[in-house]
């Protein structure tokens, strides 16, 4: 069998894009999370409480440090055998990269909330706009202007590093791929070229659009 | 109580952490008058205006806008502040809204006035700044004095009693400065109360009513334009017009 022809053999083609499911649905779930806890952890570190901005900064600092490949043993391995309590992979994949998710999320809203300058505050203050009025209609538009790209940059690093939740047994598009080489190892030698290619074909499917929608953004509110 | 009075400070004193930088500061601006406030950088010119408004807390002393009590941080201040027009040296304009809709903005959601009513009165201020092709544009398309105009526009929109002017030139081109300084003295000439911190000179001989002296925290010198550039009282007033002026 010639290695494009694996691609197509049976229900691989299927298999591949039901692993991909796997991959999206990941992502969005933890993204969508996400972004709703990010967008509390940014107001908390801008909150003139320095405990609280300590905390913030903390969770911010642990998160980051370790790469998200230990972060993923820690949760499914670590939680599962210390508590007893049976995580599927899928679900502890689902919490790393919430968490992962809240910190980078917090720090982007973070960051767009104080490259605000002081001057759009006095300035719609000396309008005479209420507390209120003046983030809906001044502060928070121009927030979410230079926070959107840069949330879509996360979004599709955080899609891309799902790959890895194929090592705490979860059946994402690059673990079916690789069920499907080995399958056919004998057979079609040269399977894994064409399988990868298309992995990453959908790969680019997904994030390309996202990439080139975050640069529009960003030179639009340039 | 004198109708006419706009604003009214007794005795303001304003601190940052420790150094003092208003020191006892009494000054009455009536209905029409056009106030210069004059004095080297860092004496606190823009903090006295800042204060006028609320923007600042006070550590002493008050202010008055037609009588009533500005103060720091009160729930009252919002219908205060809709009085008082601030112009800042970088335009302040926001730059996610289309001039006019920057213009608007006060009228419609702070006064609460129809929109036809409010758009056909942002559109004559916008044309009687030479600003009615550029309403749809929004701030980073404008140039430096245009957006400065807008932003003096944007204060106007809404019938402020006073307006406070804190180097509005400073951030612009020299050839820019005519054409907003132009607007500023039309204002003038049409009644308008005005504060107005500058750093240009023969602007504030033509403009002013009065002129006042800043420095150490205190008023040093109030006369009028004529008395103050050609006569002044003080040494100091003297001595920092004389920064001004070149002789080789
Ligand atoms: N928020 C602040 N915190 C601490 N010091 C300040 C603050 N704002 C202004 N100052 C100080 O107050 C002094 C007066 O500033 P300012 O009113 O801006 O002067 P001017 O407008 O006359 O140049 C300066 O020495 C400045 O450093
Ligand atoms: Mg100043």
């Amino acid at each position: 069998m010639r290695g494009y022809e694996v691609l197509f053999a049976g229900n691989n083609f299927l298999r591949l894009l039901g692993g991909l499911w796997v991959t999206i649905r990941i992502s969005l779930i933890s993204i969508g999370i996400s972004l709703v806890l990010g967008v509390l952890l940014g107001a908390a570190m801008t909150v003139r409480n320095r405990a609280v901005r300590a905390i913030c900064k903390i969770y911010l600092e642990v998160v980051r440090i370790m790469p998200q490949l230990v972060w993923l043993f820690i949760v499914f391995f670590g939680i599962t055998r210390s508590t007893g309590i049976n995580l599927s992979g899928e679900a502890a994949a689902m919490i790393v990269f919430t968490i992962w998710g809240t910190a980078e999320m917090g720090d982007l809203v973070r960051g767009a909330f104080i490259s605000i300058p002081k001057h759009q505050y006095e300035s719609g203050l000396a309008l005479g706009l209420g507390k209120a009025q003046l983030y809906g209609y001044v502060i928070i538009p121009q927030t979410i202007r230079r926070l959107t790209p840069n949330i879509i940059n996360l979004s599709t690093r955080m899609i891309k590093t799902t790959a890895l939740v194929s090592l705490i047994g979860v059946t994402e598009v690059l673990k079916v791929g690789k069920q499907i080489i080995d399958a056919n190892r004998y057979d079609a030698p040269d399977a894994a070229l064409w399988v990868y290619a298309a992995i990453f074909f959908m790969y680019f499917i997904i994030c390309f659009p996202l990439s080139v929608f975050s640069k529009k953004l960003s030179d639009k509110f340039r | 109580m004198n109708e006419d009075i706009v604003i009214e400070v007794k005795g303001l004193k304003k601190v940052f952490g420790e150094n003092v930088i208003i020191n006892g500061i009494d000054l009455t601006v009536r209905k029409g008058e056009t106030v210069v406030l004059i004095g080297p950088s860092g004496c606190g010119k823009s903090t006295l205006l800042r204060c006028l408004n609320g923007l600042e807390p006070i550590q002493g002393g008050s202010v008055f806008l037609h009588g009533e009590p500005v103060e720091y941080g009160k729930r009252s201040l919002n219908k205060i502040r809709q009085k008082i027009g601030m112009v800042f040296q970088d335009y302040g304009l926001f730059p996610h809204m289309t001039v006019l809709d920057n213009v608007m903005l006060a009228p419609l959601k702070v006064q609460k006035r129809p929109k036809d009513e409010v758009k056909t009165e942002a559109m004559a201020l916008l044309e009687r700044v030479g600003l009615g092709d550029k309403a749809k544009s929004y701030p980073s398309q404008l140039s430096g004095g245009q957006q400065q105009r807008a932003a003096i526009v944007r204060s106007l929109v809404v019938n402020p009693d006073i307006m406070l002017l804190d180097e509005i030139t400073a951030a612009l081109d020299p050839e820019m400065v005519h054409e907003v300084l132009n607007v500023v003295l039309d204002l003038a000439k049409n009644g308008s109360t005005m504060i107005i911190v500058t750093h240009e000179m023969a602007f504030a001989e033509a403009v002013a009513d009065r002129v006042i002296l800043m420095d150490g925290g205190v008023i040093v010198e109030e006369n009028p334009p004529q008395k103050f550039f050609h006569d002044a009282d003080t040494e100091r007033a003297k001595k920092f017009l004389s920064t001004f002026s070149y002789s080789k």
